[in-house]
């Protein structure tokens, strides 16, 4: 018996904008002073009314047109109602059956070694206002409940995906691409920790039935993920423990309500939680309060004119025009926006995409890392690195005397872009790095290397090539400054007239 | 000196004060002695704070006495509908579960009438969230006709409507939603005019039903009325569903006849159910305009006869969706005793809601569940949309619609209040200005033989505020209607 993983994920984001989405409060995270970001309107004061923010629905509708969606002419707020002491005023303003965008999709990539990428389909994201927060008394005294408003009316992105992710993977990979477009866009900061990205994930599975037919088991709704990871792990548990469920149930789809189930990190376990007390009706109906939205062409356009180049296509484009691998250019563009155009000036600055590829990903991933920097904190600008690999390409200096002058300028300079061309040249010039050495200096080092190895040689005749690296190795610290690369070639070239058919060596 | 200030009109009392007849101080006094001697009868205030009132009178003075600049209603006396938010003061709609509640900001007609220096008064009784039309839905009193105590004032505004009837105080703000300023100006014998929807400001007007309530001005004359309107009305970005649009200036035009004016009667608002003395009034006023030239014009609004439904659907809708917040979680009335989160709501708002606020929520919430909604809400939108376009093609004949106020004189208090259809029907010909957002006014007309008041009521295609006070100033420069005033008696 086999079966498919069958996944939907609805994924709400907080809007990276100044002020919430009906009032000109501050939208900002802070969890210390509660109930000081708040106004009549987002307390939901008597006789206080919502004024839309234009620019929260432009973010919106960015994102919408950055999936792909389809977007109408008109969209309208609806209320969505329900009582909860975190919602002020008994109902969310919320968008209800007619969304400001609708079918779209976002391409993921499935296998990043192979770079096999697929379309997941977007049902609708629409733009709604976020709730407070309820703060309860932990201790278990009973103390009263406390309720802060500082989040409440904050523009919320609903994005829903169609029903097309198969497995705990394909869901953090489409968590991961939706977080790196968003973020592209500079529409969310998509910070799972303060709340500003959230998911909940639609479970069930496809059996293949013994007798051939595919049976679709209840759906479950998982909610608390708290991480990517924990998406992939419940949706991994979820699916394991649907499967045991059906074949000691045999309960289907429609047999049974749809399940909430919640994900306990510690213990990788989803459980049930309590069902509702009774089944939500949400009286959904247009906001009397607020006038329906046009969106005209031309609106689309000028958004369309802001766009920055999507990840996706960004990928696409380094591996054409940088001949990239798609895993170097997978893990160039997930580093951001400005990651990506920081490796696209050094390779533009020195030269060789390649090999500004393998310096980015390896040397100056490894230094942000280590120092918890983001790339536009980083001391070396993307000249003066690419000034460093131009030397190295043009072999003024060796590719590990590059590593030590890039070393050497990092502990030096930590302020933000702080290295200098000047400085290179300073490291090189005291760190005597320059490859000074030409043939006519190197050919009596060489001779006498190989005077004195006659053993290796005798082994490298016989056809052990890799035995020429102890002979290169003694060279180069005979004659410091010298490129590997014209060592090598002279060895090659002087062990070869030293073959049995050559003449013998004149010492 | 107190009796010719409290005799007078909004614009005689402004002369008067720029004259330097009367002070602000006077005036305000006047109206105050007037609340504390007759106003434990007629219970048209909620709030009166005296010496606020007095407080912001000396500042007009003293600003008069320093020519500084001065705003245009300044030092004039205004009574607010206890729906206006005020900051620092009661707010409550006629509500217990409002009892402790102060705004934090005011309304922004509050905001525009404190600009003109006016002298707020005191904040009048209303049915609970303005669902009335008696002011016995009113959690705390039941304002009485200063014509004959034993009647009521008419409702939801009917607190303003019997202030200003009362000479307690020249003008007053109401809230209409389906009639609220019309009907109780008519009992009373004031002028109420309910603006274009968008025209005024909702922003700090506590909602009932959001795509309905609009404020406007209650006033002993039409000019008071145009003053007054002329303050508050303007576009505010604070509410997106204000309107744009210039304001005319209302007080000077007034005293501008219309030429040519075509007057328009639907057979629909002379139908059963009729008072033969309204009628006669309503015929009376419409002979009134022919003797100045006007053509009258026979049109018909087809679908009218279902705006009560329409109504009972929509606002009942929106008014569960606004009521929601009162919660018992975030301000006003909490119960003592709940078990749980939903108990707690059941309680407090069990406790804290009048039977007639109950009965809204429950049909509200009934027409927009699921299942139910296209069958109610949708439709009764789609019948809005119908008697709206009944009122365009009617104002493509003529230039004002005339019609009864209201289908009797002032009722009983407690006639009507064990029969909610009844108490809807008295609000038959107000509704569907509202439902089709048009302006409309209520003028002084005539007296029953029983001593009540009679109004009338002219409505206007949207916008047409200034056409509608022009022609009601015209009516009323030809009779003595607005000059009556009802003999009142001292004491409970």
């Amino acid at each position: 018996m086999n079966y498919t993983t069958v996944v939907g994920l609805e994924v709400h984001v907080q809007l990276l904008t100044q002020t919430k989405l009906f009032c000109g409060c501050v939208n900002k995270f802070n969890p210390t002073l509660p109930n000081v970001q708040t106004c009549p309107v987002c307390l939901g004061l008597p006789g206080s009314l919502p004024v839309m923010n234009r620019h929260a629905f432009e973010l919106a509708l960015t994102t919408g047109l950055a999936l792909d969606c389809t977007i109408p002419s008109l969209t309208k707020w609806d209320r969505k109602q329900y009582y909860y002491p975190d919602l002020p005023k008994g109902y969310q303003i919320s968008q209800y059956d007619l969304p400001f965008s609708s079918e779209g999709w976002l391409e993921i990539t499935t296998d990043p070694k192979a770079g096999t990428t697929r379309r997941i389909g977007i049902i609708r994201a629409h733009l709604e206002e976020d709730a407070g927060k309820n703060l309860h008394d932990e201790t278990g005294r009973g103390g009263d409940s406390l309720i802060d408003l500082n989040r409440a009316g904050t523009p919320l992105l609903e994005i829903v995906s169609k029903p097309d992710l198969r497995s705990g993977a394909e869901a953090h990979a489409y968590l991961d691409e939706l977080k790196l477009l968003l973020t592209y866009l500079e529409v969310s900061d998509c910070n799972m920790q303060e709340g500003s990205l959230r998911c909940d994930a639609n479970v069930n599975l496809h059996v293949q039935a013994d007798d051939g037919r595919t049976v679709a088991t209840p759906i479950v709704e998982i909610k608390n993920l708290n991480s990517f990871r924990g998406v992939e792990s419940a949706i991994e548990f979820e699916a394991r423990r649907q499967f045991e469920e059906w074949k000691r149930t045999g309960h289907k789809l429609g047999d049974m309500p749809k399940e909430t189930r919640g994900w306990d990190a510690e213990r990788g376990v989803t459980f049930a939680q309590r069902g509702k007390e009774e089944a939500s009706d949400y009286r959904y109906f247009p906001d009397p309060d607020l006038v329906p939205v046009t969106i005209s062409e031309e609106w689309k356009r000028q958004i369309r004119g802001q766009f920055h180049e999507f990840p996706a296509a960004k990928r696409q484009r380094f591996q054409t025009e940088h001949a990239l691998s798609h895993y170097d250019a997978s893990v160039i563009v997930a580093q951001g926006r400005l990651f990506a155009d920081y490796f696209e000036r050094v390779a533009q600055a020195g030269g060789d995409a390649k090999q500004a590829a393998n310096w980015v990903t390896q040397d100056v991933l490894r230094e942000m890392k280590e120092h918890q920097l983001e790339i536009e904190q980083f001391p070396m600008s993307a000249d003066v690195l690419g000034l460093l690999l131009q030397k190295i390409g043009q072999r003024q200096i060796t590719n590990n005397s590059g590593r030590i002058v890039f070393a050497t300028l990092l502990e030096r300079c930590s302020l933000p872009g702080h290295a200098t061309a000047d400085d290179i040249e300073r490291i090189i010039a005291e760190k005597s790095l320059a490859i000074t050495a030409g043939g006519s200096e190197l050919a009596p080092v060489i001779d006498a290397v190989l005077a004195g190895n006659a053993k290796v040689v005798a082994d490298v005749l016989g056809g052990k090539q890799q035995a020429i690296g102890a002979l290169i190795g003694q060279v180069m610290r005979q004659a410091k400054g010298a490129d590997p690369q014209v060592v090598r070639e002279m060895l090659v070239a002087k062990i070869a007239t030293l073959s049995p058919g050559s003449s013998a060596p004149s010492t | 000196m107190s009796s010719a200030i409290i005799g007078a009109t909004a614009s005689q009392l402004l002369s008067g004060m720029e004259r330097g007849d009367w002070t602000a101080v006077d005036v305000a006094t006047a109206f105050l002695d007037q609340i504390q001697a007759y106003d434990e009868r007629i219970k048209a205030f909620l709030h009166v704070d005296r010496a606020a009132a007095l407080r912001q009178a000396e500042t007009v003075d003293q600003k008069r006495r320093q020519r500084q600049p001065l705003g245009r209603l300044a030092g004039l006396p205004i009574a607010l509908k206890d729906v206006v938010c005020t900051r620092g003061q009661p707010t409550t709609c006629g509500s217990r579960i409002l009892e402790n509640f102060i705004p934090p900001y005011d309304a922004e007609v509050v905001r525009r009438l404190r600009e003109a220096d006016v002298v707020l008064i005191g904040k009048t009784n209303m049915d609970e969230f303005a669902m009335g039309s008696s002011t016995e839905n009113s959690a705390y009193q039941t304002t009485r006709n200063p014509w004959d105590t034993e009647r009521a004032a008419g409702g939801s505004s009917g607190g303003s409507a019997a202030a200003v009837a009362a000479a307690m105080s020249p003008l007053a703000i109401g809230s209409d939603t389906g009639g609220s300023i019309r009907q109780p100006a008519g009992f009373c014998g004031v002028v109420g005019l309910k603006p274009t929807y968008g025209r005024v400001s909702r922003y700090g007007l506590v909602a009932y039903a959001s795509s309905l309530d609009q404020l406007g001005p209650l006033a002993n004359d039409v000019a008071g009325a145009a003053m007054l309107l002329e303050v508050i009305a303007g576009h505010d970005p604070s509410d997106t569903t204000s309107v744009d649009c210039p304001v005319p200036a209302y007080s000077l035009s007034v005293e501008q006849p219309l030429a040519g004016l075509r007057i328009g009667l639907a057979a629909e608002h002379f139908a059963a159910g009729l008072d033969p003395e309204v009628e006669a009034v309503v015929q009376a006023a419409s002979d009134v305009y022919q003797s100045l030239g006007a053509v009258l014009v026979d049109v018909t609004l087809p679908h009218s006869k279902y705006s009560v439904a329409a109504y009972y659907l929509i606002a009942p809708s929106e008014a569960a969706s606004n009521l929601a917040r009162y919660d018992g979680v975030h301000y006003g009335h909490r119960a003592a005793q709940f078990d749980g989160l939903i108990d707690m709501y059941a309680a407090s708002r069990g406790e804290g809601f009048g039977s007639e606020v109950k009965r809204r929520i429950m049909l509200g919430n009934y027409a927009l569940s699921a299942g139910y909604y296209d069958a109610y809400y949708l439709k009764a939108l789609k019948v809005r949309r119908l008697i709206r376009t009944d009122f365009d093609r009617a104002f493509e004949k003529c230039d004002l619609l005339l019609s009864p106020v209201t289908p009797t004189p002032a009722f009983k208090v407690g006639e009507l209040i064990d029969d909610p259809l009844a108490m809807y029907l008295s609000d038959i010909y107000t509704i569907s200005a509202n439902l089709a957002g048009l302006p409309g006014i209520s003028i002084p007309a005539g007296m029953s033989d029983a001593g009540l008041p009679i109004g009338f009521q002219l409505l206007g295609p949207p916008f047409a505020e200034e056409k509608l006070l022009r022609a009601a100033r015209m009516f009323e420069r030809q009779t003595p209607w607005h000059t009556e005033r009802p003999s009142l008696r001292a004491g409970t």
